[in-house]
């Protein structure tokens, strides 16, 4: 066994029905309805080995809580094929689930009214996990997080970092081989998130967990992953290295230039001719950023140019973040190279 | 069967997390017992018995139908009604255990909690305010003993189906509180069941409802003799049996529309 998942022309599709509008609609709608049949999930195939942190990004909608779902066997594919730690998530669900550590982020596992410890006491129980190995692992986990303090206080008292990571330490428990996140981050201060990362890597290093990470924080995939998986409209748009994906889409740089009066698009265009250009209006007539090549003698030459020809009060060179790569991704809607 | 026990004891915790809650419940009971005690002594007035009650036995029938009751009832139907709406099924089933099963368990929880602390201490005032006649007959107390545990179980099956059904109606409240109703009286909690006219009574031996509480008052008070005792636990062990099949079917169905539905 190769990989930890693997899954092959993964689709899920649901049947929703729409109603029609007005009361003559509502009517009609009592005897037929209609059916709209929407993919959520559109043949996706990935293969994840032992000890990746993969992150797993797209916008809202575009199907990673139900890959998730389907990871974990809590929703059933319409196809295609899934094996996680080498069983059919859905077959013998109760062995699967002891294999695999799960949190999600706008959800609480952990019992509401009592203390967090008789939730863990619990969850031991439930997975059966031996005394001696429960006392030094989770000594271990209880530490790193520093939930020592939060263990007598019932879950409802505890403020939401407090819980995520108390949530985390839930997940744990049975020190899975795997461990989905479900934006675990969502909501929550810097510190805190900084807490959970470090964590993340902690145990990823130590036990060699496989850890597949959903969020909208682009921070955390570049704090953790090595490796991402760009979601879109239910396909697969981009799968490898995030070095990569900063090399072939954040190759260029911007100029960013606040000139003292306005200036025409035409006027910047004929200054910079000679280079491969791209002028973007800023919030006024008298900003303007330039997108060039990371290329130091074409950066020169085209401020050399600009400044000679009009008078500036301020200039900055910017690299373009994972974030505006991303954007760009997603309005292109293809991955150049890639 | 360690997961079990622990969440019988996690209940027992979450019970006490409010005491509020704890302390109303005794009050409640002895109310309930005590309005019903003037109530029935009202109907007997000199009579020394009706339908081959006395009033001692009556009110012992009172207080012990209540004492059941604490066992025996629970809330999780409310429970799974809310946590099919919140979406909450889903984390079950990532876990490795029976959903059905442990809900049965925190069922039981709550309602060794309830005898033990409301009922045990609700029934030592009553014994010393009103005429309560408790049996002698180590025999009967057996018997009264494994009648509750069927109550309970009967009591919860039906509890079961209501929750699951709200998989199938997207609001099952009425439901819900229907099914209270129903139970308190055709179970036998409010009147005894020979009280009922005949015909009543004819279609409530078809239904499960009487095994809830009106057989194990009956046994504890020696309302049923002989044969009579073993048939009254035959009866509720035959609904057991019998509820654990459209229990089955309805989660089997409920699971797959999870599945293919979502979260």
């Amino acid at each position: 066994m190769d990989y930890i998942i693997d899954v092959k022309d993964l689709r899920k599709e649901f049947t929703s029905h729409s109603s029609r509008s007005g009361l003559k609609g509502a009517f009609r709608d009592l005897f037929t309805r209609n059916y709209t049949i929407k993919t959520a999930v559109d043949d996706i195939s990935l293969q994840i080995r032992k000890g990746e942190m993969v992150g797993y990004i797209g916008e809202n909608g575009a199907g990673k809580s139900t890959t998730i779902k389907m990871l974990t066997g809590i929703l059933t594919p319409t196809s295609g094929e899934v094996r996680v730690n080498g069983m059919n998530p859905h077959k013998d669900r109760e062995k699967f689930v002891r294999s695999i550590g799960v949190v999600f982020g706008q959800r609480s596992q952990l019992w509401w009214d009592i203390a967090v410890q008789e939730s863990f006491r619990l969850l031991k129980k439930v997975y059966n996990v031996p005394d001696e190995f429960y006392n030094t692992h989770m000594a271990d986990v209880i530490k790193t997080l520093a939930i020592e303090p939060l263990l007598d206080k019932p879950v409802r008292k505890l403020s939401l970092g407090q819980r995520m990571r108390c949530e985390l330490a839930a997940a744990l428990i049975h020190n899975p081989p795997l461990l989905f996140l479900d934006e675990p981050t969502i909501g929550l201060d810097v510190l805190v998130k900084l807490k959970i990362r470090e964590f993340l890597k902690e145990i990823n290093a130590k036990y060699g967990t496989t850890i597949l990470l959903t969020t909208h924080d682009l921070s955390d995939i570049e704090a953790l992953c090595e490796r991402v998986i760009m979601l879109d409209e239910g396909k697969i748009i981009y799968d490898g290295a995030l070095q990569q994906l900063r090399e072939n889409w954040g190759e260029g740089k911007q100029i960013q230039f606040l000139f003292t009066e306005d200036v025409f698009m035409n006027e910047l265009q004929e200054l910079t001719k000679e280079h491969l250009v791209v002028w973007e209006q800023g919030t006024n007539a008298s900003t303007w950023t330039a997108s060039v090549e990371n290329d130091e003698e074409i950066i020169s030459a085209v401020i050399g140019k600009v400044v000679a020809a009009k008078r500036i009060a301020d200039l900055k060179i910017v690299e373009i973040t994972t974030e505006e790569i991303i954007r760009n991704i997603y309005e292109e809607g293809a991955v150049r190279n890639g | 069967m360690g997961k079990y026990l622990e969440m019988i004891r996690i209940r027992f915790l979450m019970m006490l997390a409010y005491r509020t809650n704890y302390y109303s419940g005794i009050l409640i009971y002895s109310i309930n017992i005590g309005a019903y005690y003037f109530l029935w002594s009202a109907i007997y007035g000199d009579k020394p018995s009706i339908q081959h009650l006395s009033i001692v036995q009556m009110t012992t029938y009172i207080a012990v139908a209540w004492m059941a009751r604490a066992f025996y009832f629970n809330n999780i139907d409310r429970e799974i009604a809310l946590e099919i709406k919140e979406g909450k099924v889903a984390i079950e089933m990532i876990r490795p255990y029976n959903y059905l099963s442990m809900k049965m368990m925190q069922g039981l929880g709550e309602g060794i909690f309830r005898i033990l602390f409301f009922s045990v201490p609700g029934m030592v005032i009553v014994y010393f305010i009103f005429p309560i006649q408790f049996t002698s007959h180590p025999a009967t107390w057996l018997y009264f003993l494994v009648s509750i545990i069927l109550s309970f179980v009967i009591n919860t099956q039906i509890n079961l189906l209501t929750g699951i059904a709200t998989f199938f109606l997207f609001n099952n409240d009425g439901l819900i509180r229907a099914k209270r109703v129903v139970i308190d009286l055709f179970s036998g909690l409010i009147l005894p069941i020979s009280f009922f006219p005949g015909w009543a009574q004819s279609i409530m031996g078809y239904l499960p409802f009487q095994g809830i509480s009106y057989i194990p008052s009956m046994i504890f008070t020696e309302g049923f003799q002989g044969s009579g005792v073993i048939h009254g636990l035959l009866n509720q062990a035959l609904w057991c049996v019998v509820l654990f099949i459209p229990i089955q079917v309805l989660w089997a169905t409920a699971k797959r529309q999870l599945i293919v539905q979502g979260g």
